[in-house]
C-alpha cells in the first residue's frame, strides 16, 4: 500500500453550547499521512488549535475501534464518512487526496440536539431502551442455557441485529430522522430468540411509542439507514418491527 | 495488617459457606440503602442492574455519553466458563487451575475458585437475557478455546462477545432505570471520594456538560472504572479509560495492589507513525487458526507469500510445541518481542511479526468444507474459498477491522501484528468481599486486583466482570450493609462532602491557572513512552530508577506548564483529559516503585535480572509470594504491605507450555 | 392500547399508507383493464359497456365510496406523516445526502404525490364529474342509450395536446411513486423475508411501469389518433 501526505482544508460546525446559534469554521490542515485515521486527523488538527490559544473542536469518541458507537460525524454529506460498513474512527485518510474539502458537520435532528460543536446528546436512545428493550430476567433466576436449543438461523439473525452499536448513523442519514432502524434492531434481536418471547408485544408497543415521544419522524423505507448503518444492520429488521407492532396492537384486549 | 478475609474451611466449600453464613439485609430495609456505582462496563453494569433488582437505591455514573459505550463493549474474543458442553474433560477445578496457573501463581486461591464457580452461572443468565452466542446447527451453545488452556470452554458471539455481554448488562440496567430503583448519571465523572469516620459515604463528580460539580451520598461506593493501561499512553483501552476514580480511591485510603502488573497482549495491529492515538487488538482467538511466524532469515524485506514455507519460522510452534501458537498471551508477547529485537521482525518498522491464516483456510476449514460437501480432490483455490466462508463467519469482523486499519486484506496477506498493553491486573486491592481498605468502598472488574494474578488468561476478564457484578457483590455488600440499615442518609452539606469539594474544585482551579505552553496530549505521549519503555515488557532495575526520575520531572513540568484552554463552569475536554493525566502521572511512579520491588520474572511483570537460560521468566516464590499492597502516605511515598498468598491446592511449579 | 394510538402512532400511520396503497394499487388494475377496452377497436362499443356497467350497479357504486375514503386517507395521512417528518430536523444539513444510500424518488413521494393529486383533481374533472353529475351525452347501443364516456374521451384528448402532456406527466409521476410505494407498502405491513421481498421488488418495478406506460398510452394512441 502506497502512503502520502496531504494537505486539507475542513469545513468544521463549531457551536459552543446548546444555546449557540453555531457557525462554520474553514481549517487549513496540513502534514496528513494518509496512515492516519480520521479522528487523529482531528487530533492532528486539535493540537494546532491549541498552539494558536484556540479552543479546540469537541467530538464524541472513545474506543476508536468501531464498536463503542460514540464517535458521529456527518462528513461531506454522509454519516461515518465515505466507508461502506463504517465508523467514523475507523474512516482513515487514504479515502482522501491532497488538497481536498471536508465539510464535517454534527449529526442533525430534532431528537439529538447538539451539545458542543460535533457532540450530540444520544440519551433518547437509553430512554427508548429503557421503554422495553430488554428482557426481565432476576439475576440468579436462569435456566441452564442449553435448556432452551435456539436454531442457529435465528440465532445468526438475531445476533446480527444486536450489533447495532447504537450510533445513531441511521437517523442522522434518514430524511426524516426516524429512529426505526435502531428500534427495530433491538426488537428483532429480542424477538427472535425464544428468551424474548413472552415480552414480545409489549416491548415492540412501548419502545415504539418512546420513540414517537421523542420526536423522530416515521420511517418510509428509503434504505439511507442501511446504507450508512456501521454495523450493516439490514431494515428488513424495520419490517419485522412494522409486523411485531401491528400484531401487538391488534391483538390488545382493551 | 492485612486482612484478606478469606472464610476457612475447604477451598471448593468457602464460597457456599460463605453464602450461607454471610449476613442479609431484609427488603423493607434495603430500599432504605443508597448505593453509588460508577462506571457501566461489564461489571459497573452488572452489579447496578443486580443490586436495583434486589431493592436498593443505587445511583450509577459513567463519563461517556451512555452507559452502553463503556470499554467491555471492545472484547472481541469470548468468555470462559467451566460449562464443559463439549465434554473435554473441563470442570470448576481445571478452570480455577488454568486461571491459577496462568496468573503464575500470583492470584488468591479462594477468589479464583470462587470465580469458577459462578462462571457457568454467567453464561445461564446471559443465555436469559438474550445474548445471542454463537451456536451449532443443534441450537445448542458453542465454544471455541484461547491461550493457555487445552479445553475449549470459550463462549463467544462472533468476534463481539463484549458488546453482546455488555449490551445484555446495560439493558438489565436501563429496565432497572425505568423501573425507579436506579438513577443513571451520563457524562459524569467521579472526582473525589467522600469519607466520613473511616468509612465511604459518597461522591464528588462533575458533570462534564455544565461543569458542575455535585456532592452524591451512598451507603457504600463500588468503583466499577476498569484499568488504567491508557498510562502507557498507547494501549488498546478506549481514549477515555483511565485510573482518576481509582487513583481518588487510592489517595483516599484505598491500598493499590500489584500495580506494575500489566497484560502486554501479543495480537495487536502495530503502530504505523508519531500520529498513532490508540491499538487495535486482533483477539487471542484468533491465535485458534492463525499460526505466528517470522521470516527464518534476518531483515528479510521478501513480501510474506513469497516466502516459502521452509524459510520460515513458525517460532510459538517450535518453542512450545504443546500449547504452540496457543501459549498464554505473556509468553507469546515476549517470543515476538526476541524475536523482533533479534532483527527478524517484518513490516517497514521491523517490529512485528506474521498471523497467517492460509494454513488453516486450506487444511482445516477449507478441507471440512470440502468433505461436508463431498468435493473429492478439491483444488487449492476451492479450498481456500470454501475456508474463507468458515473464517469469515467466525472472525469476519475482525479481519473487515484489519483491513480498514491497513488497507490489507487479511484473507490474502498474513496479518502483520505486534504486542500491545491491553490489561492491568494490578488494580485497588480488595480483599474477599471486594472491599478495598476503606470500609464500604468497593472495587469490581479490571479496577481490582483480584483474579488475574500476575497474567490474564484469555476470555476471562469478561467473566471476571460480570462474576463480580452479577454474582460477587450481591451477597457480600449485604455483609457490610446490614450494619448499616441504621445509617441515616448524610445531608451531603456535612463538612467532609464541602471538604471534598473544595478540594476537587481548588485542584480544578490550580489545573486552569497554570497557563502553560504544552498541551495534555504531549504530556501523555512522553510519559507513555517512558513507561513503555522502563516499565514494558521488560524492566530492568536500572531502567526502572531512571523511569522514577524521569517521571518525576514530567510532573514538575506537567504542574509548571501545561495548557488548558476554557474554564471550569462549562465542557472542557482539555481539562477532563488533565486531570487525568495528571494522575497518569502519579500511577506510571507507583507502577515504576512496585516494579522496582518484585524482582523476580512472574506472568505479564519480566524483570532482566530473572530470567532462566532459554529466557523464560523466572519466579522467585521464596521471597515474592505475595500480593505487593500499597498505602499511599504523601506525595510520591508509598509504604508496601505484604499479603503472603497461600497455596494450598494449586501447588506451584515452574510454569511450562511447552 | 387504544385503536386511536395505535393508529396515531408512526408505525400505525405508516401502516395506513400501506393498507390504503395497496388498496390503490388494486383500484389501478381494474382502472387499466377496463380502460383497455379503449384498444378493442370497435368505436368505444365494448369501453362504453364496461364503463355503464360500472357508472350503473350498485356494487361499483359501493366500492367507489370506499376508493374515495381510500384517497382521501392515503392523500391526508401522506400530507401529514411529510410535515411530522420534515419537522423532524428542523435545522438541516450543509451539504445533502442526496442520492449517497437512497433513490430520489423513495426520497420524493411527498411531491411526486402531490402531482398524483393535482392530476387526480384534474382526471376527476375530465371524467368523473361529467358521468357521475353534469352528465353525458348518450349513445345508441344495440338500442340501448349509454353514456358516451368513450366520446368524452376522444373529444378531451384529440387535438389537445397540452392534456395529452399533463396526462403524460401524471404517468410518469405515478410510475416513479409506484416504483418506491409498491415494495413499500409491503414492508411497512410486514413482510420481511429476503425471499419475498425480492419477489415484491421485481414485480413492483415492473407493475410500475407497465401500469403506468399503459394508462399513458390511452391518451397518446387518442391525439395521434391510433384509435377513433
Amino acid at each position: 500500500m502506497q502512503h502520502y501526505i496531504m494537505n486539507l482544508t475542513l469545513k468544521v460546525w463549531r457551536q459552543r453550547n446548546a444555546s449557540d446559534a453555531g457557525h462554520f469554521e474553514t481549517y487549513p490542515v496540513e502534514g496528513i499521512s494518509s496512515e492516519m485515521s480520521f479522528l487523529e486527523m482531528i487530533d492532528v488538527l486539535n493540537e494546532k488549535l491549541l498552539k494558536e490559544g484556540k479552543e479546540p473542536i469537541a467530538f464524541d469518541h472513545d474506543c476508536r475501534e468501531g464498536i463503542c458507537g460514540m464517535c458521529s460525524m456527518y462528513i461531506n454529506g454522509r454519516p461515518h464518512g465515505p466507508w461502506h460498513n463504517n465508523t467514523t474512527c475507523q474512516l482513515h485518510m487514504r479515502a482522501y487526496q491532497d488538497g481536498d474539502t471536508i465539510v464535517i458537520e454534527p449529526w442533525r435532528a430534532n431528537s439529538f440536539p447538539v451539545i458542543k460543536d460535533l457532540m450530540v446528546d444520544r440519551g433518547a436512545f437509553d430512554r427508548i431502551i429503557q421503554a422495553g428493550g430488554f428482557i426481565s430476567v432476576n439475576t440468579g433466576s436462569a435456566v441452564d442455557a442449553n435448556a432452551i436449543p435456539v436454531e442457529k438461523e435465528k440465532a445468526d439473525y438475531a445476533f446480527a441485529a444486536a450489533a447495532c452499536i447504537g450510533c445513531g448513523a441511521c437517523v442522522a442519514a434518514c430524511k426524516n430522522s426516524s429512529a426505526m432502524l435502531f428500534v427495530a434492531a433491538k426488537v428483532s434481536h429480542l424477538a427472535l430468540l425464544p428468551q424474548g418471547h413472552p415480552e414480545k408485544k409489549k416491548r415492540a408497543l412501548s419502545m415504539v411509542a418512546q420513540m414517537d415521544k421523542e420526536g423522530f419522524g416515521a420511517c418510509t423505507n428509503t434504505g439511507a439507514c442501511e446504507a450508512v448503518c456501521p454495523k450493516g444492520i439490514s431494515i428488513e429488521n424495520i419490517a419485522r418491527l412494522n409486523r411485531e407492532y401491528m400484531m401487538a396492537g391488534l391483538a390488545e384486549n382493551e | 495488617m492485612i486482612d484478606s478475609k478469606i472464610p476457612t474451611g475447604q477451598l471448593e466449600h468457602k464460597w457456599t459457606d460463605y453464602k450461607g453464613h454471610c449476613k442479609l439485609v431484609n427488603p423493607a430495609n434495603k430500599r432504605k440503602l443508597e448505593v453509588i456505582v460508577v462506571g457501566t462496563g461489564l461489571a459497573g453494569a452488572s452489579a447496578a442492574a443486580s443490586l436495583g433488582e434486589l431493592g436498593y437505591q443505587v445511583k450509577a455514573f459513567c463519563f461517556q455519553d451512555s452507559p452502553r459505550r463503556a470499554h467491555s463493549i471492545a472484547a472481541q474474543g469470548g468468555i470462559n466458563a467451566a460449562k464443559n458442553y463439549q465434554n473435554d474433560g473441563d470442570s470448576v477445578f481445571r478452570l480455577f487451575y488454568d486461571t491459577i496457573k496462568g496468573g503464575d501463581y500470583r492470584a488468591r486461591e479462594a477468589n479464583v475458585h470462587r470465580l469458577a464457580e459462578v462462571s457457568a452461572n454467567i453464561i445461564d443468565q446471559c443465555v436469559a437475557q438474550g445474548v445471542p452466542f454463537a451456536r451449532e446447527y443443534g441450537g445448542l451453545l458453542n465454544n471455541r478455546s484461547f491461550g493457555g488452556t487445552q479445553v475449549k470452554r470459550t463462549f463467544y458471539a462472533a468476534g463481539q462477545t463484549g458488546q453482546q455481554l455488555l449490551i445484555g448488562a446495560y439493558q438489565a440496567l436501563e429496565r432497572q432505570v425505568a423501573l425507579g430503583k436506579v438513577e443513571m448519571y451520563t457524562r459524569h465523572e467521579m472526582l473525589d471520594v467522600v469519607v466520613i469516620d473511616g468509612k465511604a459515604q459518597g461522591i464528588i463528580s462533575r458533570n462534564l456538560i455544565t461543569g458542575q460539580l455535585e456532592r452524591h451520598f451512598g451507603h457504600a461506593v463500588l468503583l466499577c472504572t476498569g484499568g488504567y493501561g491508557n498510562v502507557f499512553y498507547l494501549s488498546t483501552n478506549a481514549m477515555g479509560s483511565n485510573v482518576t476514580a481509582a487513583w481518588k480511591a487510592h489517595k483516599k485510603g484505598a491500598h493499590f495492589g500489584n500495580p506494575c502488573f500489566t497484560q502486554i497482549h501479543p495480537t495487536c495491529i502495530p503502530v504505523s507513525g508519531d500520529h498513532q492515538s490508540k491499538l487495535t487488538l486482533m483477539s487471542e482467538s484468533l491465535r485458534n487458526d492463525g499460526r505466528i511466524w517470522v521470516p527464518a532469515l534476518q531483515n528479510d524485506k521478501r513480501a510474506p507469500n513469497d516466502i516459502p514455507e521452509e524459510e520460515r519460522d513458525y517460532f510459538l510452534e517450535r518453542r512450545y510445541p504443546a500449547f504452540g501458537n496457543l501459549v498464554p498471551r505473556d509468553v507469546a508477547s515476549r517470543a515476538a518481542k526476541e524475536r523482533c529485537d533479534a532483527g527478524y521482525g517484518v513490516g517497514t518498522t521491523g517490529q512485528a511479526v506474521y498471523l497467517d491464516f492460509k494454513h488453516n483456510l486450506i487444511h482445516k476449514y477449507g478441507k471440512a468444507e470440502a468433505n461436508k460437501l463431498a468435493i473429492a480432490n478439491p483444488d487449492t483455490d476451492t479450498l481456500i474459498k470454501l475456508g474463507k466462508e468458515v473464517v469469515k463467519e467466525e472472525y469476519g469482523n475482525l479481519f473487515d477491522m484489519y483491513e480498514k486499519i491497513t488497507g490489507e486484506n487479511p484473507y490474502e496477506v498474513p496479518m502483520r501484528i505486534y504486542p500491545a498493553v491491553h490489561y492491568t491486573m494490578g488494580g485497588l486491592w480488595v480483599d474477599y468481599e471486594l472491599m478495598t481498605s476503606v470500609k464500604g468502598l468497593y472495587a469490581l472488574g479490571e479496577a481490582n486486583f483480584s483474579d488475574h494474578g500476575a497474567n490474564r488468561l484469555g476470555a476471562s476478564a469478561l467473566m471476571q466482570g460480570l462474576a463480580d457484578g452479577y454474582f460477587v457483590i450481591p451477597y457480600t455488600i449485604g455483609n457490610y450493609l446490614a450494619d448499616e440499615i441504621a445509617t441515616k442518609p448524610i445531608p451531603t452539606t456535612h463538612p467532609a462532602f464541602t471538604e471534598a469539594e473544595q478540594k476537587v474544585s481548588e485542584r480544578i482551579n490550580r489545573l486552569l491557572s497554570i497557563k502553560g505552553k504544552q498541551t495534555v496530549e504531549s504530556f501523555h505521549k512522553r510519559l507513555g513512552k517512558i513507561m513503555w519503555d522502563k516499565c514494558g515488557m521488560a524492566r530492568g532495575e536500572k531502567g526502572l530508577k531512571e523511569a522514577i526520575v524521569e517521571i518525576g520531572q514530567l510532573k514538575a513540568e506537567f504542574w509548571s506548564d501545561v495548557l488548558i484552554p476554557g474554564g471550569s463552569d462549562e465542557m472542557n475536554l482539555e481539562l477532563d483529559k488533565a486531570g487525568r493525566v495528571a494522575d497518569f502521572i502519579e500511577l506510571g511512579e507507583l507502577m515504576c516503585q512496585d516494579a522496582l520491588d518484585r524482582k523476580e520474572s512472574c506472568g505479564g511483570h519480566f524483570r532482566e535480572e530473572s530470567q532462566t537460560e532459554e529466557g523464560e521468566a523466572k519466579r522467585n516464590d521464596e521471597h515474592y509470594s505475595y500480593v505487593a499492597v500499597w498505602e499511599y502516605m504523601e506525595e510520591s511515598k508509598w509504604q508496601l504491605h505484604k499479603e503472603a498468598l497461600h497455596f494450598e491446592v494449586a501447588k506451584p511449579t515452574q510454569r511450562s507450555y511447552k | 392500547m387504544k385503536w386511536s394510538a395505535l393508529f396515531n402512532s408512526s408505525v400505525g400511520r405508516k401502516w395506513t399508507m400501506g393498507l390504503t396503497g395497496i388498496f390503490l394499487i388494486l383500484f389501478l388494475i381494474v382502472h387499466v383493464g377496463l380502460n383497455a377496452c379503449i384498444w378493442a377497436m370497435d368505436g368505444g362499443v365494448m369501453f362504453n359497456k364496461a364503463a355503464h356497467f360500472m357508472g350503473a350497479n350498485v356494487v361499483p357504486r359501493l366500492l367507489e365510496l370506499g376508493l374515495f375514503a381510500g384517497f382521501l386517507l392515503h392523500i391526508i395521512q401522506g400530507w401529514s406523516l411529510e410535515l411530522t417528518n420534515r419537522a423532524a430536523r428542523k435545522k438541516g444539513y450543509a451539504v445533502s445526502m442526496g442520492n449517497k444510500g437512497s433513490k430520489w424518488y423513495s426520497r420524493s413521494m411527498g411531491i411526486l404525490g402531490t402531482l398524483l393529486f393535482l392530476f387526480l383533481v384534474m382526471h376527476l374533472a375530465h371524467f368523473w364529474v361529467p358521468s357521475r353529475i353534469t352528465g353525458l351525452k348518450p349513445v345508441l347501443i344495440d338500442g340501448k342509450e349509454f353514456h358516451n364516456l368513450y366520446g368524452e374521451m376522444l373529444s378531451v384528448f384529440q387535438g389537445n395536446l397540452i392534456v395529452v402532456v399533463l396526462y403524460t406527466i401524471g404517468c410518469i409521476s405515478l410510475a416513479w411513486h409506484l416504483m418506491h410505494g409498491f415494495q413499500s407498502a409491503f414492508r411497512t405491513l410486514g413482510v420481511s423475508n429476503p425471499r419475498y421481498l425480492r419477489i415484491i421488488e421485481s414485480a413492483g418495478v415492473v407493475f410500475s411501469i407497465v401500469i403506468s406506460m399503459v394508462f399513458a398510452l390511452m391518451p397518446i394512441s387518442m391525439y395521434a389518433g391510433w384509435i377513433k
